[in-house]
């Protein structure tokens, strides 16, 4: 049985249907005058193809073509794509099973920064009274290295509210290359989860070996197929409207091999794309559109996600404010135009601008974390750990955020008002009001039993001191302690005898034959 | 036989079954006999009314105690057990008076005049009678020449005044010193708690003791035994 994720009722939706039509013809027209750069000559030649008016730029640096995608391809497109799409596991009670036209959540990690942050708690003593010692977290970035993301991937496996995982950093270590880094990442990931995992490639040419790899960890090309236990991301638009050459390349080329991928757009209102709220939308719209019907040209029955992740500028430095409020309306929107094609949305929430967990990071992603929960994107990547816009990575942070989604879960489930439940309520209110105490305590305990009472925070301390980072400190590192099932030993041979670039240290078993 | 009856009225104190209909954690025990049905089968059996406390609703409770502190028992569980060990009490107290064996001590508890407010005075109640003190509840809204009555009739140890409202705890005040009129203040002490009160109020209006709640009463009326 997959995991069941948590279906919203009564999703939010900031957008009427008539918007909601209004925004896709507005992206229908905007594929068509001004159409999109295309700097990709294969993805140019497939289009003029199939009846798309392409024309070469004259005047430009590196060779590129203009794109004007007519309605009807992409109509065409959004028919075939597959309206549920499955992402496997290794444990294949951790798949995904997809519905576009539902509205459910699932909560996975993402995506990958550069910089890991340690945490250290020095202590302080009280300069007047030196009795007095108090221990304050003080956090260290650095640059992740493979180690961490297999101590992230671990950790994941074990934070509950996790659904799939998305690599959360960037490996840096001094023998990790342009061609072993994706066999690696992936490696790391997988053996360290059982859960979902999803990537993006830094080498198109080392896609068959990620795909041989996972192909042995499932059993085989068909049975990766049956249980596709990895998944892509390529942002192979460029804000605004311009297909990439390199991602829109290996776009394609998971498009031939039938896996799931995300095509995943990121414009910046106000500087890569419309401040105004209908223009990145329009634009954002237009651009996801053009990449799956480039997926559907190049395979039809590609499985994608509808990939989302707009921002709002700052306006003080002109960078990304994922903590606006803005940023959580444009991904709500999002899922409403998703939900409107029928296809699964792969939206963002969660992540904070500022680099150190605190209050300001609580507060921002706990925000947009609610919000677009609340609105049944399917593929929440919901930025589990991260801070700094995307640049930073803290597994402290991962582990307060899986208890903020404890919370969103709880909050989602459904009311359980019927007959049956008033009735049994009733009786008990005539029980206790003829009581001397008139309460209604001795009915607590099954209910209690039953988990249908929300538990406590589970960071709060004594109620006088604030206490959350220590605690979250102690249960990261329970978390830490934990084993993980890696795959197995014959498996894990035939991959670092078939795969290259593997780093030996990465082999569990090593020591073992 | 004796010993099977006191195991198992340990374990329904521990379950906090008070009774047959009740539900206990381990829900293969229901229908079976709660703690009453076991009180009374066990002095059936002439099982002393000292034994049924010494030897299961003691024990039982300090069971429920440690699994409160170790958190697997949260406060509702703890109430279950402290009724049901409470209604015990209520069939063994004849039996106790005649054979004149002492009890931890007589405690009278109000909410006081001008406040209805008595979720906290009943849990503090209920964990009180559970913990093998004798309780008069006598309710909310209580005027202060009914609770100096009671004071004067009953003779208990201890008074507790419960008060959530700022506008009401003043009135403990005023019990107090209706207390030191009518020459009952050193024959009684008193300790207060609410929502509205403080350590200092207490000593500000010369209570005993202010109690956050109703396990740090059990705990402060231990000390003043000891004391």
């Amino acid at each position: 049985m997959p995991r069941e994720g948590i279906l919203v009722n009564n999703p939010i939706e900031r957008l009427s249907g008539e918007q909601v039509r209004q925004i896709h013809d507005a992206s229908i027209e905007i594929l068509d005058d001004p159409g999109l750069l295309c700097f990709n000559k294969n993805a140019a030649e497939i289009f003029q193809s199939h009846g798309a008016a392409v024309t070469s730029v004259s005047g430009s640096d590196t060779p590129c073509w203009t794109v004007k995608i007519p309605e009807k391809l992409v109509t065409d497109a959004l028919e075939k794509a597959p309206k549920t799409v499955t992402l496997g596991a290794r444990n294949p009670d951790n798949a995904l099973v997809m519905k576009g036209d539902e509205a459910k959540v699932f909560f996975i990690t993402g995506s990958e920064t550069n910089m890991w942050l340690d945490v250290d708690f020095p202590t302080y003593v009280n300069k007047s009274d030196p009795k007095k010692e108090i221990k304050i977290p003080e956090f260290k970035p650095r640059r992740g290295m493979v180690a961490d993301l297999c101590d992230s991937a671990h950790v994941c496996e074990h934070l509950e509210t996790v659904d799939g995982y998305i690599r959360t950093v960037n490996i840096q270590d001094k023998d990790i290359t342009e061609d072993n880094k994706d066999v690696n990442k992936f490696f790391a990931c997988l053996n360290n989860t059982t859960k979902h995992v999803m990537s993006g490639l830094t080498t198109l040419s080392q896609l068959d070996n990620v795909v041989k790899m996972a192909e042995m960890i499932a059993g085989g090309p068909d049975k990766l197929k049956e249980n596709p236990l990895i998944s892509f991301i390529t942002c192979l638009v460029k804000s605004p409207l311009q297909f990439v050459d390199d991602t829109t390349e290996t776009f394609m080329e998971v498009c031939k091999r039938g896996l799931p991928i995300v095509v995943s757009s990121s414009p910046q209102a106000g500087t890569s794309a419309p401040i105004k709220e209908a223009g990145i939308m329009a634009q954002i719209n237009a651009e996801v559109l053009a990449g799956i019907t480039l997926g559907q040209l190049v395979n039809e029955g590609t499985p994608v996600l509808y990939g989302s992740v707009p921002v709002r500028a700052r306006m003080d430095t002109l960078g990304d404010s994922y903590g606006s409020i803005e940023t959580s309306q444009y991904n709500i929107d999002c899922v409403q135009m998703a939900r409107f094609y029928k296809l699964p949305n792969y939206s963002t929430s969660g992540v904070s601008d500022i680099k150190i967990p605190g209050q300001q990071s609580s507060i921002e992603r706990l925000f947009s974390d609610i919000v677009v929960a609340l609105s049944g994107p399917q593929f929440l990547h919901c930025a589990f750990g991260l801070l700094d816009c995307n640049s930073v990575f803290c597994l402290l942070q991962a582990v307060l955020d899986d208890a903020h989604f404890q919370m969103i879960k709880f909050f989602l489930k459904s009311p359980r008002i019927n007959e049956q439940e008033l009735e049994t309520v009733k009786k008990q209110i005539r029980e206790a009001v003829v009581t001397p105490q008139k309460m209604f305590i001795n009915y607590i305990r099954p209910v209690m039993r039953s988990g249908e009472i929300s538990p406590p925070y589970p960071f709060e301390g004594d109620g006088d001191s604030d206490d959350v980072f220590a605690l979250a400190n102690e249960r990261l590192q329970e978390l830490r302690a934990k084993s993980v099932e890696h795959i197995d030993p014959d498996t894990t041979a035939r991959i670092f005898r078939e795969i290259p670039g593997l780093l030996p240290r990465l082999n569990v078993y090593k020591g073992d034959k | 036989m004796s010993e099977d009856i006191l195991n198992q009225l340990k374990e329904n104190v521990i379950q906090g079954r008070k009774t047959r209909d009740d539900m206990g954690i381990d829900e293969t025990l229901s229908g079976t006999p709660g703690v009453l049905e076991l009180t009374e089968s066990a002095l059936r059996n002439n099982i002393s009314p000292e034994a049924i406390i010494k030897q299961a609703l003691t024990p039982g409770m300090d069971v429920v105690g440690e699994k409160f502190s170790t958190k697997e028992y949260f406060i509702p569980d703890m109430l279950a057990s402290a009724d049901a060990v409470g209604a015990a009490m209520d069939i063994l107290k004849p039996l106790l008076e005649e054979s004149k064996v002492e009890t931890k001590g007589k405690f009278v508890i109000a909410t006081v005049k001008g406040d209805i407010h008595d979720i906290g005075k009943n849990i503090v109640a209920i964990l009180l009678k559970g913990a093998g003190y004798q309780v008069n509840d006598i309710g909310i809204d209580v005027p202060e020449d009914k609770i100096i009555n009671t004071v004067r009739e009953e003779q208990p140890d201890y008074l507790g005044l419960s008060a959530l409202l700022t506008t009401t705890m003043t009135e403990m005040d005023v019990v107090i010193k209706a207390l030191k009129e009518n020459n009952l203040r050193d024959k009684v002490k008193v300790l207060i708690g609410g929502a509205a009160v403080s350590d200092d109020y207490a000593k500000e209006i010369g209570a005993d003791a202010y109690c956050t709640d109703g396990f740090q009463a059990i705990k402060l009326l231990e000390e003043f035994k000891a004391a």
